[in-house]
């Protein structure tokens, strides 16, 4: 799973929900991703958010501090 | 299991349905019916068979015969029974001198012209002419010869009015010789398929049957068998039964092919299939079948059918036929091996969408207790997950909210990405009857499907939409039905809920999302989209029948989820005759769902972070239940090339065949340690495979299949299993292989274990399945006999929920590179990868992959009909023959995936829906040139699939 590829469809979920406010578009996006995603798919998510330059939009990265966390990645 | 046989009467004519009864008095006997049946069914209902040769219950009488008269007390003459309707206080007799004399004088011409070779004729002991010969008691005949249609040669010379055997349909045989003329076969096929295929030529003594002006094979017929079955002689016979000779005993069973699921009759012989007949009590088929159900069955007989386990340690080794012993104690071992290696999670499966409820259970459970991770999907990953995931977000479940006779109740019927005259033949047959009867069609498709127009059917609008713009088409419908003050309050106010609805009406008014604002990027004129959309708000019970069109692309789930708001919005749910109802693909593709065949989702739609729900398994599979979501099809392949998934179970589905972007497919399998197919053949994906597990047809096991319309329909064992096990018995085996200590003896067992654990299916049992021949689920202590229509009282979420569904382009884009848009679909007589169906004899009307492409999209390309052209996107190329034709728009090519030597997948793109994944295989830019046949990568690739699937010879 490529970094490109995750933040892509970390970005078209955001693109989704681009209709909501701010904190309930991030809080839906992050619940997406804990519904659909497996732990080692979110766990490479969160180490992109923390780099600043990995094509994330900024909700996605903002959804990225409501994700469960994987307990081992 | 004992076999399941079950009487089929003749009632002569259709029954009838009227809140208003007549009683009448047949042979001495009172009998009371609906207003409206014919004396002739009113007999049956009694008991009381009337002669009949013309006349049978699927068809409308036409009183041709006159076998059937009787006599009606104040009443002249002799009228037929058939085409007369029954009356309060009627006295009929079925049986005098007067009647029997002049049955036997109607018998009597008909025998004249007809062979007399009843012991040579494959017909016989199955022929109704000679059953009526001996009801009426015929003992002569007493014409002298003379002109008839069944001597080859009469006074020395041909006997003009002879006409050859037409064997051109490889299934069956039109003798013309044995017709009666009693026009059945030109009625089945119009009233019953709706194709208008046959005809009649000449009157009187010169009326013959013909298939226009061509063989059959060459006309417009489309083999699906209804005139075949409604013959009463030897004239339309199975080719099976000539070869064979009559059937000894049927058991009913459910076609594998689509997700129609329509109920047949299995007609055996010692354990030979002779032939497959459409059961009419069938409640999803009412007695009809396609080419495929009714005829493609010769795969399951196919020598190409592995019949012993293989492994190998290496994909570029032959492979070895070991026993199931060692097969799966490798496996087991090998699995085990990359669980240690690389954690728990490095292994999973896929559950087949083509086999029983049963062996999905099976396989989910291996998964989730065995292996101990969610690392499960099926194939509607590719297909319909978004159709789970939009239902469920609108109406709180993800299934279909009808029967298939709820169409009988439609006045508007909107068709969008779905072509089911080739997708699902039997349900379009049954639209086409009710269009016929003047409900009204709206099409929404790139392609101008067959429903489009057709004998006798004609949509009212076609919506001939840029492919990957439906959102934008859908939210313009809306757009009308909002601002022009269409929608149905009442329905909304009660069953929906009020904010969401005035978010997203607020939001499908905002001008730019307009009819006019978008037709710029849908390619629909306005007005047609005006039009349709008030046809469908105001035009009485609207239902909505969609496919993957709608699914596969990268907004698949805002898709769904606009037809949804559609429904709502104008109160279409909850009702016979309207809904909204996903075309499923294959045969169990709604059970394998309802299985919890998806990672993040146990039995019954119920998600994995539910503790209650986890609880259950838990509680009888003894083990923890992993509470994260596993990998889907697309993920897993992901993962397989990063290294961190080694190990895959696949069964009944052929991934590197029907996925997208083959080459990425063939990417993650090649870098797996254990790839594991359990199928009929050695198919696509096992060219990647290190173990092969010989799987069995739906013919040689017990389950049940789950169709489109929520419908579990029992599956039946009429012979053993080539392999010596039914798939869920390898699954077992498997599973105990890895020490699960599973004792199942029964598919039975298994769906009682469903029903224990999954609230919808908890009234589901085998006894019921036997006693009511089907069930809708859900089916539980609220609705004892199962849910024909959802959501009548209220949505499954409570509310209904309306979602606002901005339309965002694919970021598959043409340019000038790849100016056209691919799209993909299927074909009557072809299904999903082909791997049944182009091992039967229905390669006759397919026997490749073409290219639809427009006139003048060929002209500038210099394409004629018939070349090879190279059809090339960003992610790969491949070539096959063009055809040309107007059904598509310029700018738009259409193929079908059949065929492995094309390989579509193989040219479109990564690609998926936003929220599920599913791939976008109907959009995808492509160049279209002439080429000099197969490209090299097809070539490379058929040379690969020929290594791989070597096989030493057995070892003593």
């Amino acid at each position: 799973m490529t970094p490109d590829k995750l933040a892509y469809m970390a970005n078209q979920i955001a693109t989704a929900f681009a209709r909501l406010p701010d904190d309930e578009a991030e809080a839906a996006i992050a619940a997406h991703i804990d519904q659909f995603w497996d732990p080692r798919m979110r766990a490479r998510l969160l180490s992109l958010a923390e780099s600043p330059k990995t094509g994330l939009s900024d909700r996605a990265r903002g959804a990225a501090a409501l994700i469960r966390r994987p307990e081992t990645a | 299991m004992k076999d399941f046989i079950l009487p089929d009467a003749d009632f002569g004519t259709p029954a009838r349905r009227s809140d208003k009864t007549v009683t009448l008095t047949i042979d001495g006997t009172d009998v009371t019916v609906p207003e409206g049946t014919s004396v002739m069914r009113a007999a049956a209902m009694a008991g009381i068979e009337i002669p009949k040769l013309c006349a049978t219950d699927s068809l409308e009488p036409i009183g041709s015969c006159r076998l059937c008269m009787v006599e009606i007390e104040g009443r002249r003459g002799t009228p037929a029974s058939c085409t007369t309707p029954a009356a309060d206080g009627m006295a009929v007799q079925t049986q005098t001198p007067k009647l029997a004399k002049l049955r036997r004088g109607v018998m009597e011409l008909y025998i004249s012209d007809h062979p007399l070779d009843c012991l040579t004729c494959a017909a016989n002991g199955d022929c109704q002419l000679q059953d009526m010969a001996g009801a009426v008691g015929l003992r002569e005949v007493r014409y002298t010869p003379g002109a008839n249609h069944f001597e080859t040669r009469q006074n020395g010379e041909a006997n003009p009015r002879f006409e050859a055997k037409d064997t051109s349909n490889p299934y069956f045989t039109y003798d013309p010789a044995k017709c009666i003329a009693c026009f059945r076969c030109v009625r089945a096929c119009e009233e019953v398929q709706g194709t208008f295929a046959l005809t009649v030529e000449g009157r009187g003594f010169a009326a013959r049957i013909a298939s226009g002006t061509t063989d059959f094979l060459s006309s417009d017929c489309v083999s699906c068998g209804a005139c075949v079955q409604a013959c009463p002689t030897a004239t339309l016979q199975e080719n099976a039964v000539i070869e064979m000779g009559t059937p000894d005993r049927a058991i009913v069973t459910t076609c594998a092919y689509c997700g129609v699921g329509c109920s047949f009759r299995a007609e055996m012989k010692g354990d030979q299939l002779v032939r497959m007949v459409p059961w009419k009590d069938g409640k999803a088929n009412r007695g009809h079948s396609c080419v495929k159900g009714r005829f493609a069955f010769g795969y399951a007989a196919h020598p190409d059918r592995i019949q012993s386990p293989m492994i190998r340690e290496t994909i570029d080794q032959p492979w070895r036929e070991v026993s199931w012993d060692e097969a799966l104690a490798f496996t087991a071992q090998r699995l085990r091996r990359i669980q240690a290696e690389s954690g728990t999670g490095a292994i999973g499966g896929i559950t087949s969408s083509r086999c029983t409820n049963e062996e999905t259970f099976l396989v989910q459970k291996l998964i989730r207790q065995v292996f101990g991770n969610n690392n499960v999907d099926t194939c509607a990953r590719v297909c319909h997950s978004p159709t789970g995931y939009g239902l469920k977000t609108t109406f709180g479940t993800s299934a279909g909210t009808q029967d298939f006779d709820s169409v009988e109740a439609a006045d508007v019927v909107l068709v969008i990405g779905a072509n089911p005259t080739d997708g699902h033949p039997v349900f379009a047959s049954r639209l086409k009857k009710r269009l016929r009867q003047g409900a009204r069609l709206i099409v929404a498709d790139p392609r101008r499907i067959d429903l489009v127009k057709g004998p006798h059917v004609q949509a009212a609008h076609h919506l001939a939409l840029r492919p990957g713009t439906n959102v934008a088409l859908l939210t313009a419908m809306a757009h009308v039905i909002v601002t022009e003050g269409l929608t149905d309050s009442a329905f909304i106010a009660e069953r929906c809920d009020a904010e969401a609805f005035a978010d997203w009406a607020a939001f499908v008014a905002e001008d730019h999302l307009g009819p006019e604002a978008t037709e710029a990027l849908t390619g629909v004129p306005a007005d047609q989209v005006r039009q349709a959309a008030r046809l469908y708000a105001t035009g009485g019970n609207a239902a909505i029948y969609y496919g993957l069109g709608v699914t596969e692309h990268s907004q698949g789930s805002t898709t769904v989820m606009a037809i949804a708001n559609l429904a709502m919005a104008t109160g279409n749910i909850g009702r016979p005759g309207v809904g909204v109802n996903p075309l499923r693909g294959q045969n169990n593709v709604q059970g394998s769902c309802d299985m919890g065949s998806f990672p993040h989702e146990l039995p019954g739609y119920r998600h994995v972070h539910d503790p209650e729900a986890r609880g259950v398994f838990e509680r009888l599979w003894n083990v923890t239940i992993s509470d994260e979501p596993g990998l889907r099809i697309p993920n897993m392949l992901d993962a397989a090339v990063d290294g961190s998934f080694r190990g895959l179970y696949v069964q009944g589905e052929d991934i590197l065949q029907s996925d997208p972007d083959t080459r990425h497919v063939a990417a993650g399998l090649a870098a797996m340690d254990c790839v594991i197919v359990h199928d009929l053949f050695l198919n696509e994906t096992a060219n990647y495979a290190h173990v092969f597990l010989p799987g069995s047809s739906f013919l040689e096991k017990d389950g049940t299949f789950t169709n489109a319309e929520r419908r579990l329909n029992r599956v039946r064992r009429v012979m053993a299993p080539m392999t010596g096990l039914a798939d869920w018995e390898v699954t077992m085996a498997l599973a105990n292989a890895m020490g699960a200590g599973w004792d199942y003896a029964h598919p039975s067992e298994i769906m009682d274990e469903i029903a224990a654990t999954t609230p919808s299916f908890a009234g589901v049992s085998y006894d019921l399945l036997d006693r009511e021949g089907s069930v809708q689920w859900p089916c539980n202590e609220a609705a004892p006999k199962g849910t024909p229509v959802m959501h009548e009282a209220g949505f499954v979420r409570g509310k209904g929920l309306f979602v606002i569904t901005d339309y965002v382009p694919t970021d598959e884009r043409t340019g000038p590179r790849f100016p056209l848009l691919l799209t993909t679909g299927r074909i009557l007589s072809q299904y999903n990868v082909g791997a049944q169906t182009r091992r039967t004899a229905n390669t006759a009307w397919h026997g490749e992959d073409r290219l639809e492409i427009h006139p003048h999209d060929a002209e500038t390309r210099g394409i004629a009909e018939g070349d090879w052209v190279r059809l090339a996107s960003r992610s790969g190329e491949t070539s096959l023959r063009a055809t040309l034709t107007d059904r598509v728009s310029p700018g738009v090519v259409y193929t079908t995936f059949h065929h492995p030597e094309t390989q579509a997948n193989v040219v479109t793109s990564d690609y998926s829906d936003w929220a599920t994944n599913c791939p976008e295989y109907k959009v995808t830019a492509v160049q279209v040139a002439l080429s000099n046949g197969p490209s090299d990568w097809q070539e490379d690739y058929a040379a690969q699939a020929r290594a791989a699937r070597r096989i030493l010879p057995a070892a003593e």
